[in-house]
């Protein structure tokens, strides 16, 4: 096949940057949801020691 | 234990990944042949690599876990797999859109490359249900490496059987006399190569850590728990053991 003119082109290749970009986006957003929830535990923690009194 | 060296290799890995991108779009020559659109062979590539050298890295910390019985080998193991899989989804989202620019359809059937990676993606795909379905975790884990080492003693002899076979539309772009590609394009291509392996490492180090820390948590909680049903306030408490337990689907 000839070579895509730069408009077609640019189209298939920005499509394809941009889904990586998602895929990392998406996993760095879970890995930042996964932190949330280890805070969470280390909040829990601090209300068990509370609880305690140590 | 695991997020040693984390802010530095990510901030590597950006600097790199955006050094990379500077020159896939401002310092590459457009391909002769099929114009701006080869541009995806600057992400597409690497990725896939990255993704390969994964697998058989996971088969490689695999034999580590069998031959120590050491759990955060098995923990390093699962991460890296699950992170390929991650990436593999990429490599093939990225060479469909390649494939329909270039060839005129999405997936091309009787193409080797693209069906063996095919292939070793959906194999991988069966690593976590197995994993997960076996709930005792001396088992899981043992079950688990012995997948982990045959499926990655499966990708370089499927790397090599491709290699050695036909191929009908997918270039050889990287061969045992150095390839076609001219400098410019080599050099763009090998910092892509090296900006997506330290995201790997650094995405496998964070995904590390943070299971590292949900399970020592959870260990603390419960022992914590256990401990204010059992002890009086004021008695010493027991010490928390660091050895990592199996992996989880959190």
């Amino acid at each position: 096949m000839p070579a895509l003119p730069l408009d077609e082109a640019g189209k298939y290749v920005a499509a394809a940057y941009l889904v990586v970009f998602a895929i990392v986006l998406i996993y760095v957003a879970i890995m930042a949801a996964k932190l949330s929830r280890i805070e969470r535990e280390v909040d829990s923690i601090h209300e068990l020691l509370d609880k305690s009194g140590r | 234990m695991y997020s040693k060296g984390l802010k530095p290799l990510s901030i590597a890995s950006l600097a790199t990944l955006a050094l990379a991108l500077g020159l896939v779009f401002f310092y590459a020559p457009n391909d002769a042949d099929q114009g701006f659109l080869q541009k995806i062979f600057y992400i597409h590539v690497p990725i896939a690599i990255v993704s390969l050298c994964g697998f058989v890295a996971g088969g490689l910390m695999a034999i580590q876990y069998l031959r120590t019985n050491d759990r955060s080998w098995d923990m390093r193991s699962y991460v890296a797999i699950h992170l390929s899989i991650v990436l593999g989804l990429g490599v093939l989202i990225t060479g469909s859109i390649w494939a329909r620019g270039s060839w005129g359809h999405w997936w091309v059937w009787d193409e080797p490359t693209l069906v063996s990676f095919l292939i070793v993606f959906l194999l991988y795909c069966c690593y976590q249900p197995l994993r997960f379905s076996i709930e005792d975790p001396e088992r899981q884990a043992r079950y688990a490496a012995v997948f982990a080492i045959a499926a990655g003693a499966f990708v370089p002899i499927n790397f090599i059987a491709v290699r050695m076979s036909q191929s009908f539309s997918h270039p050889r772009v990287l061969s045992a006399t150095g390839g076609s590609m001219p400098g410019s394009m080599r050099l763009t291509f090998l910092i892509s190569l090296l900006g997506f392996t330290l995201l790997f490492v650094t995405l496998w180090k964070l995904e590390l850590t943070s299971k590292h820390a949900s399970m020592q948590l959870k260990r603390l909680k419960k022992r914590l728990e256990l401990d204010l049903e059992e002890r009086p306030a004021g008695a010493p408490a027991p010490p928390v053991s660091t050895v990592p337990a199996q992996p989880s689907r959190d």
